[in-house]
């Protein structure tokens, strides 16, 4: 099979996890499409490591995914946070940082 | 000790005086601290007499002396040690200085007892003295500038003295401008001289003078005449002297101390002190002869009508202070120093006997409102008179010697001195109808109500306090006069004073009568081996006919004022409405504080509302402050929109931000 087809499955999980950061208002689904995103990229990383042949890309995936793991901890952590302050879960209620 | 040990003491003890009193003046109780303050000055008298001793035991060659105590600021082409210079004429200022400044001191404890102000008066006082000292003893430029600077500094802190008088502080800050404007001009003279000889030191200066400056160049004489304007702020010369008269808003024994001995005669030694530079710049040496004699004509015009008894005696010294810098001007260096002398004895006189009456009037200071003391005071009158009569040049008093012995050197330098020669004497003339003139209307005539009060045995007090120069009603408390006045009758110290100086003012003409004993020419000659001028060649009969001369002009002035004060009293009234014009110039002083007004201070006021109205407010203000700021702001707005808080436009700008990277990196490739 041409590496082209894992680009393209990785390309379109991205986008979609970047569609869904992008239009989705609910914390929790902007998390799960971060997930996405990072998978996506995991998918590409895999798919070079095997056409070179070698475990490189492999272990960078498995960094990532580590990363990923530590990134829904305090996402998660957070949004049970504001749940608990009685905040609205909605990303565009959420910003007082703004200038 | 070497002599140099002893002028580091004329130093120290003055010094030591002001921290203690002004340190420990919570704790000093009662008049504690004046004896402390007249002890440090009798102190240093002692020290300056103990250098007198060494240094009269070297040879004439081997008198002038420099020890340094450290290095100031000692690098490439600056050699600033902090160093007195011990030489006859150092020493002979700091015999004056210390002299008059003790009995001033003495004469102090009594007249300020009751004053709130009491050890603050004399930690400053003490300071002044120490700056004084400073100045004169000063081995390099540095030292004299910075003893220029605290003269000054003192000097506006004792005219201010009675600070809640508004008269007062206005008085001692126009005598701290005009003095630093006299501070500008000897740093900058400084400059011109340090440029070329690229030394501070007097002595190396002096020697190298010759050798790096032409006769008459333009460097040279540009310091020189920046020198003559530091010499003529501190010497109240014309037309920087507008501060002396209102400097007399002090307490009296502080008008003695400025008049007499630290302050108005430190222009005078400094052109003494700067002869070898100024026999190099003539110009600068006219124009001192110049300025010397117009001030001694038109103080002494001016002393003829004022009516504050303190003010006439501020107008005399301005006048002869004209004829020490008309004097040290001309090369009658030895002569003018003499006058110094002398005058600085009578004067302080003068002044602690007006202190007196101006006790027995209960602060009043007005000669309309006095008459009749004789009887009142008669040690004052006594003193006064002797006083007086120094003042005018009548034989065998003090000043009679000092005054001719000027005039004589200047006539022997020719040509258009005999014009200088002749307004001399013309002031001498005058100065001898204004001194009776005050004398008389003290003295004579009918006893005011105070003084048939002081005969009977009590002394006059006002019953609310006012301010003599506008009126004003005050308290007793600090800021203010005390509430107890003294006359010299009843205080000792005032007398013991008041005594040594009448010996003075008598006796120390006889020290330098003319080819008889030349004990002040002797004296000095080492300082002034190099000069040319210094040897009077004197013309015997010119200074017979001068002091016949200046005898006869002095005895025809009191005789003119005891006919016109005294016999007939109409007289001045009739003189006044005859001469309306004349006596309206006099009274409002030439009109030079109101030419300096117009010509200076209004300018100077219009330049700077000019310079805040549309400089500051205009450019600085809108343009310069006003635009760095809109910039600032337009581009933090401009940022500040970016920074919305919505996540997903960050998210969003950050996809296209990375999406653009990527497709410009693709389409480099």
């Amino acid at each position: 099979m041409s590496i082209a087809w894992f680009l393209a499955v990785s390309a379109i999980v991205f986008a979609l996890g970047a569609v869904g950061v992008i239009i989705r208002r609910n914390p929790l689904v902007v998390l799960l499409c971060l997930e996405l995103m990072l998978n996506g990229g995991n998918l590409a990383l895999i798919a070079f490591s095997r056409m070179w042949g070698n475990g490189d890309g492999q272990v960078l995936a498995l960094i990532v995914m580590t990363v990923a793991a530590c990134e829904v901890c305090i996402g998660l952590g957070m949004i049970v946070a504001i749940y608990r302050r009685r905040l609205p879960i909605d990303v565009d209620e959420l910003r007082e940082l703004q200038g | 000790m070497s002599a140099t040990t002893f002028g580091w003491l004329v130093l120290l003890f003055p010094l030591l005086g002001t921290l203690v009193i002004g340190f420990g003046f919570r704790v000093l109780p009662g008049r504690t601290a004046g004896w402390i303050g007249t002890a440090a000055i009798g102190l240093a008298f002692v020290a300056s007499l103990g250098a007198l001793i060494k240094l009269q035991g070297n040879a004439p060659a081997h008198r002038e002396l420099t020890s340094s105590l450290w290095n100031y600021a000692v690098t490439v082409g600056i050699d600033a040690h902090v160093s007195i210079l011990v030489d006859p004429l150092s020493v002979y200022m700091i015999l004056v200085v210390t002299g008059i400044s003790t009995m001033i001191h003495l004469y102090s404890v009594s007249y300020l007892e009751e004053d709130r102000g009491f050890a603050r008066y004399f930690a400053y006082l003490n300071f002044f003295v120490f700056s004084m000292l400073l100045l004169v003893l000063a081995g390099n430029f540095l030292l004299l500038i910075v003893g220029w600077a605290f003269v000054g500094a003192a000097s506006y802190l004792l005219i201010s003295f009675w600070y809640r008088r508004t008269t007062a502080t206005r008085a001692g800050i126009k005598a701290f401008v005009i003095n630093v404007v006299g501070d500008v001009g000897l740093v900058l003279g400084t400059y011109f001289i340090f440029k070329h000889t690229g030394t501070l030191e007097f002595l190396a200066v002096f020697k190298a003078a010759p050798h790096v400056f032409h006769s008459g160049e333009a460097d040279i004489t540009a310091g020189c005449l920046l020198l003559l304007v530091g010499a003529a702020a501190k010497s109240a010369q014309i037309p920087l002297h507008t501060w002396l008269p209102d400097a007399m808003e002090g307490p009296t024994p502080v008008s003695a101390l400025i008049h007499a001995a630290t302050m108005v005669t430190a222009g005078v030694y400094l052109i003494a002190r700067m002869h070898t530079l100024f026999e190099l710049a003539p110009a600068a040496q006219d124009t001192g002869a110049v300025i010397g004699a117009l001030t001694l004509l038109i103080a002494g015009t001016i002393a003829l009508v004022q009516t504050d008894i303190k003010r006439v005696i501020a107008y005399s010294t301005m006048s002869q202070i004209g004829y020490m810098i008309m004097g040290v001007s001309v090369g009658a260096y030895a002569a003018g120093l003499f006058h110094l002398m002398t005058h600085a004895f009578f004067k302080a006189l003068l002044f602690m006997g007006a202190g007196s009456i101006i006790g027995a009037m209960g602060g009043e200071q007005s000669l309309e409102k006095m008459g009749g003391f004789r009887k009142a005071l008669p040690f004052t009158f006594a003193c006064f008179m002797i006083g007086g009569l120094a003042l005018s040049g009548i034989p065998p008093f003090s000043g009679f010697f000092s005054k001719d012995e000027i005039l004589l050197v200047t006539a022997e330098r020719g040509g258009w001195h005999w014009v200088l020669y002749a307004m001399g004497y013309l002031g001498a003339f005058l100065t001898a109808i204004y001194t009776f003139r005050m004398i008389f209307r003290a003295f004579y005539g009918d006893p005011v109500a105070e003084a048939r009060e002081l005969e009977g045995g009590h002394l006059y007090h006002a019953e609310v306090p006012t301010n003599p120069a506008n009126g004003e009603v005050e308290d007793t408390d600090v800021g203010f006069p005390g509430p107890h006045h003294t006359v010299a009758e009843r205080a000792l110290p005032m007398r013991v004073a008041m005594s040594v100086l009448a010996v003075g003012a008598v006796g120390a003409g006889l020290v330098q009568v003319p080819g008889v004993d030349d004990v002040v020419v002797n004296f000095l000659r080492p300082t002034f081996a190099t000069s040319p001028l210094y040897e009077p060649h004197t013309r015997d009969g010119l200074l017979i006919f001068g002091l016949c001369l200046g005898t006869v002009l002095g005895l025809s002035g009191i005789a003119i004022a005891y006919r016109i004060w005294v016999r007939e009293p109409a007289i001045a009234v009739r003189a006044r409405e005859r001469f309306g014009a004349v006596y309206e110039l006099l009274w409002h002083k030439w009109y030079f504080d109101e030419a300096i007004d117009l010509l200076v201070v209004r300018p100077a006021a219009a330049a700077g509302r000019f310079a805040r109205d549309t400089f500051e407010r205009v450019f600085v203000d809108g343009t310069l402050i006003g635009g760095t700021t809109g910039i600032v702001r337009a581009g933090s707005a401009a940022v500040r929109a970016v920074q919305s808080g919505f996540l997903r436009y960050y998210a969003a700008l950050l996809l296209l931000g990375v999406g653009a990277l990527g497709l410009y990196f693709l389409l480099q490739s």
